[in-house]
């Protein structure tokens, strides 16, 4: 029911401006873009992830009005935010918590997208957008936890800026030149927070690049099959623009939660603690989202050809995130919707599931035992690690190139419409799915 | 012109290039500022000007931190006893033989051997952690990061550091003093 | 079938890690402090001032010897917290002297404190507090309750998503204070440390701070170790996390707001998606 129209102002003025500055027609191009009709609540994560970013952008530069930069003051004036600034509290607690909202939204967001198969063609490049987004947003993140300057702040940092000295040759060099000094200090500070501030605008920009490649390709949807007649279709307003605002308040509901009810669950005791470079927190590990990366990192135990482990952990944990931009090419299905894959549902539900058990592993101490039998310690935290680690490599490495040649898919319904219309069929992945009650 | 053009490729795409590469030699010039500026200034470079420790103070089986150029270094001073455990782990030296015998990792003073005294830098070669002194399973240092284990003269004894811990360049002044100097040895 | 299999695959997985988890945790360990009731726990729970009012007592007669409380005197009379009229902090501030200046001739001088100082501290720096206390500084008191923790374990952490439970620091230190015992037989305690039931490694640098009767009461309270603890706890959390009324009484207001948008936006949202017409091609505006 929704095709493009192109756009034709009627009124001169609208038509004299858009002749000079199409703008009119960008935005008309937004509010009647074709969405599949068959979207379910998992579609709505994108528009709460812009939200978000806006959010963090004016939180953000209303902190750092008020936040010092200095290694001696940068502790106290986050305190003095959060009990002297009007309001200070709240926005504090938006933006430390924002980033977890943040994340667990974007992480929604990809597991929708590798559940549904939204990364194979046409969408490759929307996809690899999407993947230098996370990647800026994880830089964006940790430089923003080094700024309160707590112990886990100053630790983290530590132990993060360390992994250069792995880098062959350079390494050493490189860790100096990164932190302005020998230790985590003044210039380190200064200039995480510099590009704290400048980070997010460049994810702006990757964000409309990303908004852009939608808008050339279109959505996705739960069967995964193709737009084929308007009668797929829905404009996006009001149709989609109602459904992303449920969705966002429900969100901002769960937001609120935590902001105002536990505003210190994802974060850190030892935050509270200003930042000694001579005493190390007993267990330092970092905020939750980075966990399943930290896992990995720290599961490679072995040295080859004179290299230390470490650089194999580094290569690993950087290769986990850019193996997802190699995606498209990897799953040799033609099916994009998990629904329709019934062997692939399997290892996707493993796939979750190792990505979980990673982010336990990184939260808790290598030489933690696991599984002990008599006495003996048979796992341990490492031995956890590496064993889902293998697996996290192998599900792109392995499964999705043979699985796709292999598997028998189920049957495909005929249209979008098609899978709305009949019930009980295929069609519906999810109850949310088969949303339009049509009257005609 | 057109005419010129067939006449004369050669010269013509020498121009361009020559040109192009100007255009570059200026912004690799240009950028070179951008990316110098990051590394330590001068003040920092200033701090880490060589210093003198005194270490009369320390009693025999004490181990302090000290800082410098804004790094924490370990100084212990091993009662004989320590000293007979840390050459007795020399056979045990598996992870890192560089500086891997106990004799390796101390200096001399007026040509006798100070093997008292040890100095070595207080971050894990792991992850940086400043371990915990005369804790372990070899009574040396043990991570709380990540559970390394170091022996007391801060060779590693089991993983994950790679490493044993770095003995920065130093050298004894007076027999209670040390100065430190120069970039602290990584392995 | 094939999500039945995953299902039960997952739950096996779980099931063995919960298992391996449940064996690695029944060494020999630091017993996890129990929870206590706090006036100022759960969605609704407020600050009691006259417990605030009892712990800020504890405070200045015995812990402010050595932990410091980097607050100004104002905010003992801000709402919210302790509650002291101004009056009282005003008269409460002029008791201790702090240093200004430098004046006209370039001195340093001292004055007595205002409401807009901060509460002085017995120490200069943290040196000079750990050279004072056998060498290890005392640790600052104003974050402590939010900087102290103990590990909560899975799946407690995310039970504790629903039941709010979030008083890690506060049941800690309670636990501490209150845990203070004659060490086992078969472990050294060296001089300059004491054994502590629920300290990590059993050994603080901190002798037994409280004492039956140590603090006078004027509210005929109980002056034993036990309330004195509850009490200085509660003050704790307070400097701690001074917002604490206010964020949950403003959360209650924008939960409700959020909740009666949200049923009106899923009404419209229902009403516009059931009056589509997908034969018809509609002209979006």
């Amino acid at each position: 029911m929704s095709a493009h129209t192109k756009f034709a102002p009627t009124s001169k003025t609208a038509q004299w401006f858009e002749s000079r500055l199409p703008i009119l027609g960008v935005a008309h191009e937004f509010l009647t873009f074709p969405t599949p009709r068959n979207l379910n609540y998992f579609w709505t994560f994108g528009g709460i992830l812009a939200v978000m970013l806006v959010m963090q952008i004016v939180t953000g530069i209303i902190l750092a009005m008020h936040y010092v930069p200095d290694t001696k003051l940068a502790f106290e004036s986050v305190q003095a935010i959060r009990r002297d600034v009007n309001f200070g509290w709240l926005l504090q607690s938006m933006h430390a918590n924002g980033a977890t909202m943040f994340f667990i939204a974007v992480y929604v967001h990809m597991f929708r997208g590798l559940y549904f198969g939204s990364y194979k063609q046409p969408r490759e490049v929307l996809w690899i957008l999407g993947v230098i987004i996370l990647l800026l947003m994880m830089a964006t993140a940790f430089m923003g936890y080094v700024l309160p300057y707590g112990q886990m702040s100053g630790w983290g940092a530590t132990v993060i800026t360390n992994f250069f000295t792995a880098i062959p040759v350079v390494g050493a060099d490189a860790l100096v030149w990164l932190r302005g000094g020998y230790t985590i200090d003044q210039a380190t500070l200064n200039r995480f927070f510099s590009l704290h501030f400048l980070m997010p605008f460049m994810i702006f920009g990757v964000v409309f690049l990303h908004i852009w490649a939608l808008h050339v390709v279109g959505n996705n949807n739960p069967t995964g099959i193709s737009v084929k007649t308007n009668k797929d279709t829905v404009p996006f307003h009001p149709y989609m623009t109602i459904k992303d605002s449920v969705s966002l308040v429900a969100f901002a509901i769960f937001f609120a939660m935590f902001i105002f009810y536990m505003p210190d669950f994802f974060g850190d005791a030892d935050n509270y603690v200003e930042f000694n470079s001579l005493k190390t927190p007993a267990h330092i590990k970092p905020e939750w989202y980075f966990l399943p990366f930290y896992a990995i990192l720290r599961a490679i135990p072995f040295t080859l050809f004179g290299l230390p482990a470490t650089l194999y952990g580094l290569i690993a944990m950087f290769g986990s995130i850019a193996i997802l931009a190699f995606l498209p090419w990897l799953d040799t299905s033609k099916i994009r919707s998990t629904s329709y894959r019934p062997a692939y549902k399997l290892f996707f539900g493993l796939f979750v599931i190792a990505c979980l058990i990673l982010g336990y592993c990184g939260s808790q101490p290598t030489d933690k035992a696991v599984l002990q039998i008599g006495g003996n310690v048979v796992l341990d935290m490492t031995g956890l690690a590496q064993i889902f680690t293998a697996y996290y490599f192998a599900h792109f490495l392995v499964v999705l190139p043979l699985l796709g040649l292999f598997e028998k898919p189920l049957k495909l319904p005929a249209s979008i419409a098609d899978s709305v219309l009949i019930k009980g069929g295929h069609g519906m992945p999810y109850g949310a799915a088969a949303e339009p009650q049509t009257k005609g | 012109m057109a005419t010129l053009t067939e006449k004369e490729p050669t010269r013509r795409d020498f121009l361009y290039i020559a040109t192009g590469a100007v255009g570059a030699v200026g912004v690799a010039s240009f950028a070179w500022p951008l990316i110098s500026q990051m590394s330590p200034d001068k003040s920092v470079l200033a701090a880490g000007a060589p210093a003198e420790f005194d270490i009369s103070k320390i009693a025999p089986g004490q181990v302090i931190v000290i800082k410098w150029r804004g790094a924490p270094y370990f100084i212990r001073y091993r009662t004989e006893k320590e000293i007979a455990a840390g050459k007795e782990n020399d056979s045990k030296i598996v992870l890192d033989k560089h500086l891997g015998t106990d004799a390796a990792r101390v200096k001399e003073f007026d040509k006798k051997a100070q093997a008292q005294w040890i100095v070595v830098a207080a971050n894990c070669t792991h992850l940086g952690c400043v371990p915990t002194s005369n804790a372990g399973e070899y009574n040396g240092w043990y991570c709380p990061c990540h559970g390394s284990q170091y022996d007391n003269s801060g060779r590693v004894m089991r993983g994950p550091a790679p490493y044993n811990l770095g003995v920065p360049q130093y050298e004894f002044v007076s027999a209670t003093k040390i100065r430190l100097f120069g970039e602290a040895t990584k392995a | 079938m094939t999500t039945r299999i995953a299902a039960l695959a997952s739950a096996a997985i779980l099931a063995l890690f919960l298992a391996g988890v449940a064996n690695a945790e029944s060494g020999h360990e630091t017993p996890k402090p129990p929870a206590q009731k706090w006036s100022f726990s759960g969605p609704f729970g407020m600050f009691d001032r006259a417990q605030l009012q009892r712990g800020f007592q504890v405070y200045r007669e015995v812990c402010s010897s050595c932990h410091s409380m980097n607050i100004p005197f104002r905010n003992l009379s801000e709402p919210g917290g302790t509650e002291f009229t101004e009056a009282q902090v005003k008269a409460l501030a002029a008791e201790y002297k702090v240093q200004d200046g430098p004046n006209d001739d370039g001195n340093m001088f001292e004055r007595p404190a205002q409401p807009s100082d901060k509460i002085p501290y017995n120490f200069a720096n943290p040196q000079q507090a750990a050279a004072a206390n056998n060498g290890a500084m005392p640790p600052p008191m104003r974050l402590l309750a939010k900087a102290r923790t103990y590990e909560r374990g899975f799946p407690l952490w995310l039970i504790d998503v629903f039941t709010q439970y979030q008083e890690q620091g506060p049941d800690y230190i309670y636990a501490l204070l209150n845990g203070y015992e004659e060490p086992p037989k078969d472990m050294v305690i060296d001089a300059g440390q004491n054994y502590n039931k629920y300290m990590p490694g059993h050994k603080i640098a901190m002798a037994k701070p409280l004492n039956d009767g140590q603090v006078t009461y004027t509210d005929g309270s109980p002056q034993t170790v036990e309330q004195y603890s509850r009490d200085i706890v509660a003050f704790l959390s307070w400097t701690a996390d001074p917002s604490l009324e206010e964020r949950k009484k403003l959360g209650f207001r924008v939960l409700i707001f959020l909740g009666v948008f949200l049923g009106l936006l899923l009404y419209v949202k229902k009403k516009l998606w059931s009056e589509i017409d997908y034969e018809k091609p509609i002209k979006a505006h």
